[in-house]
């Protein structure tokens, strides 16, 4: 429980569970785990993700050294773990700026609870996402050739492939998020170097805040950028998930070329998304100690958009059915019939229950606000998602047009080394990440005191 | 500027409430500093609207422009790739990466705007020297004054600061 602000149960505050949270306190609250000495939790954690941070680098390097062919893809199926690890990143990093992005145009105030983290969820998973295709081409040395450059083979990208708006997309997104979380991080660093007393936090902390004062004008401005940026980012968050969709779409194969893949893999990235919102709201609640900021009245609010979300996913996957079907074309129905009765089969009937009938679950309020059934349903849509985006790649691979280069896949060790050890990469980004910035924004969280009367 | 008061306030309903008196007194009210934004200050504050969108707008499309241009030389002029005779000029699919590039540039040029506007970054400021500024990014609301210029006017001012329960008033000099 945190020293300074007592959660009290039921809420007196809709979204503040504490009698009292003045500025001073909601700052203690936030500031202070920063400041905390080490606590033994957080070295477990991070004693636990180092090995997998190792273990993906070294995974990298051995690719780079052995190609390829280390992993089950073979000559039907070309794409694997890599092309559905990023479809399945970079749909984690799109929710944190949707999110906090749509919640601030629609002006919901509960999110500034949740939006610093779901923010720096965003940087690292499009920064694990874009390892993705360079380990992906096979030959990675070149992967700069995707940069337009004057170069001595006087050649240019090719601007018709979608891999080239990848390049364009990822890195767009990437930098855009980067600003967007550090301009609404400035007056919280602020605060930090006003409250450090360590030399080289004062430095750090003084030298990333750029001088704010917190000036009237200071406020000004930056409320019209980030408000700009968030118009701004909902539009470029859609299509950067749209163009991964047209990496299939854009294709010829059965089952890909849909006209419904970009929505259905925007809708896909922010329901993936929120459940990991989740998962790690809950571990930054417990860890850092904020019963009183992380309320179950914000559990109860993701969760209900969760419900919606899966209902979205359940209905574009009866659309992709029906237009299968509908289109009368053999290849679509048979990939569609290959996917219920086929090889891969098991999977797809476990990513249905995941995606749609488990998630069902979340209409009863009861479930809504138990926080480990929300953690079990949650880490099962993660798997969900990520079995959806390996079968999008397995299914029409495998059941092309010529029946006879059908082949499966199979998993080889270093599969698994790319599907698991990225997970301890975040995890370990993420453990440095609360140790030095605040978690959650102090500026807004004292803005939502004074609102909700609690200061 | 001499006749310059800064006032401590320990929450923002008596600084709106002072900085309302200082101007009924002909005073000028020249910032506040708060450890969040409060609503309706700036306008108090007489500070201008933002011009940053303009900065962004304009950069957003010229680098859009730019990127567009890129790929219609690179694609129709100077290799041009005939492939079952489509157009060179795909402009359709063209259109994506200017989106990309034009909101990451319009970002960026917001952020520029914006530390300029307010005249970011700088490694000091004169105010951080007045004790207990640093409660201004934490839980203490200022209102930077200046007297207007009569005589005895900063003593009126003054007086005005700690009748609306100014915690403390400190007068800037240049050093």
């Amino acid at each position: 429980m945190s020293p300074v602000l007592d959660p009290a149960l039921p809420a007196p505050y809709r979204w503040i569970a504490s009698e009292r949270a003045s500025d001073v306190e909601m700052t203690q609250a936030i500031a202070d785990p920063v400041f905390a000495p080490v606590g033994r939790a957080w070295w477990i954690a991070v004693l636990v993700s180092l090995p997998f941070v190792l273990w993906f680098i070294g995974s990298i390097g051995w690719l780079f050294y052995k190609g390829i062919g280390i992993w089950g893809i073979n000559s039907t199926v070309v794409w694997g773990v890599a092309i559905a690890n990023y479809v399945w990143w970079i749909g984690i990093g799109n929710a944190g700026t949707l999110i906090s992005s749509m919640l601030l145009l629609t002006r919901q105030q509960w999110r500034g609870s949740i939006n610093r983290f779901a923010e720096a969820m965003t940087l690292f998973a499009v920064a694990i996402a874009g390892i993705m295709p360079i380990i992906h081409v096979g030959r990675p040395i070149y992967a700069y050739w995707l940069a337009p450059y004057p170069n001595t083979m006087a050649l240019w990208p090719q601007w018709r492939s979608a891999l080239v708006w990848d390049f364009w997309a990822i890195i767009s997104y990437l930098l855009f998020s980067i600003m967007f979380w550090y301009v609404s991080l400035i007056p919280d660093l602020a605060t930090m170097r006003d409250r450090t007393r360590t030399r080289a936090g004062q430095v750090l902390y003084g030298a990333f805040a750029l001088g704010w004062r917190g000036s009237a004008r200071h406020w000004n401005r930056l409320k019209t950028l980030h408000i700009t940026m968030a118009a701004l980012g909902v539009p470029l968050v859609c299509s950067v998930h749209s163009i991964v969709g047209l990496d299939f779409a854009a294709s010829l194969m059965p089952g890909w070329q849909e006209s419904i893949f970009p929505p259905y893999f925007v809708v896909g990235a922010m329901y993936c998304g929120f459940a990991m919102v989740i998962i790690l709201a809950l571990a930054i609640r417990w860890g850092l100690n904020l019963q009183a900021i992380i309320t179950a009245n914000h559990f109860e609010v993701m969760s209900r958009i969760l419900l919606m979300a899966s209902i979205v996913m359940g209905y574009s996957y009866a659309t992709e059915w029906f237009m299968a079907w509908y289109g009368g074309q053999h290849s679509d129905r048979s990939v569609v019939v290959f996917e219920f009765t086929g090889t891969y089969a098991p999977l797809f009937w476990a990513l249905l229950f995941c995606n749609v009938v488990l998630p069902q679950a979340l209409w009863f309020p009861a479930v809504r606000r138990s926080l480990p059934a929300l953690f079990v349903i949650c880490v099962a849509i993660n798997i969900g998602m990520w079995l959806e985006r390996i079968l999008i790649i397995w299914n029409t691979l495998s059941h092309d047009y010529m029946p006879s280069v059908w082949r499966s896949f199979h998993f080889t060790f270093w599969d698994w080394s790319f599907l698991i050890a990225p997970l301890g990469l975040f995890a370990f980004l993420f453990l440095l990440f609360v140790r030095l910035v605040p978690a959650v924004s102090m500026f807004d969280m004292r803005e939502l005191s004074h609102k909700e009367g609690a200061a | 500027m001499t006749g310059t008061l800064i006032a401590e306030f320990q929450n923002p309903d008596m600084l709106c409430a002072a900085l309302r008196q200082v101007k009924e007194g002909g005073h000028h009210a020249l910032d506040a500093f708060t450890p969040y934004p409060i609503e309706g200050l700036d306008a108090e504050l007489d500070i201008p609207p933002s011009r940053i969108r303009y900065a962004m707008l304009a950069g957003g499309l010229i680098v859009a422009a730019f990127a567009f241009a890129l790929q219609w030389y690179s694609a129709a002029i100077d290799y041009p790739v005939n492939s079952g005779g489509r157009p060179l000029n795909s402009w359709q699919v063209f259109l994506l990466v200017p989106f990309e590039v034009g909101v990451f540039a319009a970002a960026l040029c917001g952020v520029i705007a914006f530390l300029r506007s307010c005249g970011l970054p700088r490694l000091h400021h004169p105010l951080f020297e007045i004790p207990g500024f640093e409660r201004a990014t934490q839980d203490h609301f200022f209102l930077l004054v200046a007297a207007k210029q009569t005589g005895g006017a900063i003593r009126d001012l003054r007086d005005v600061l700690e009748a609306a329960g100014a915690a403390v008033v400190t007068e800037l000099r240049q050093p």
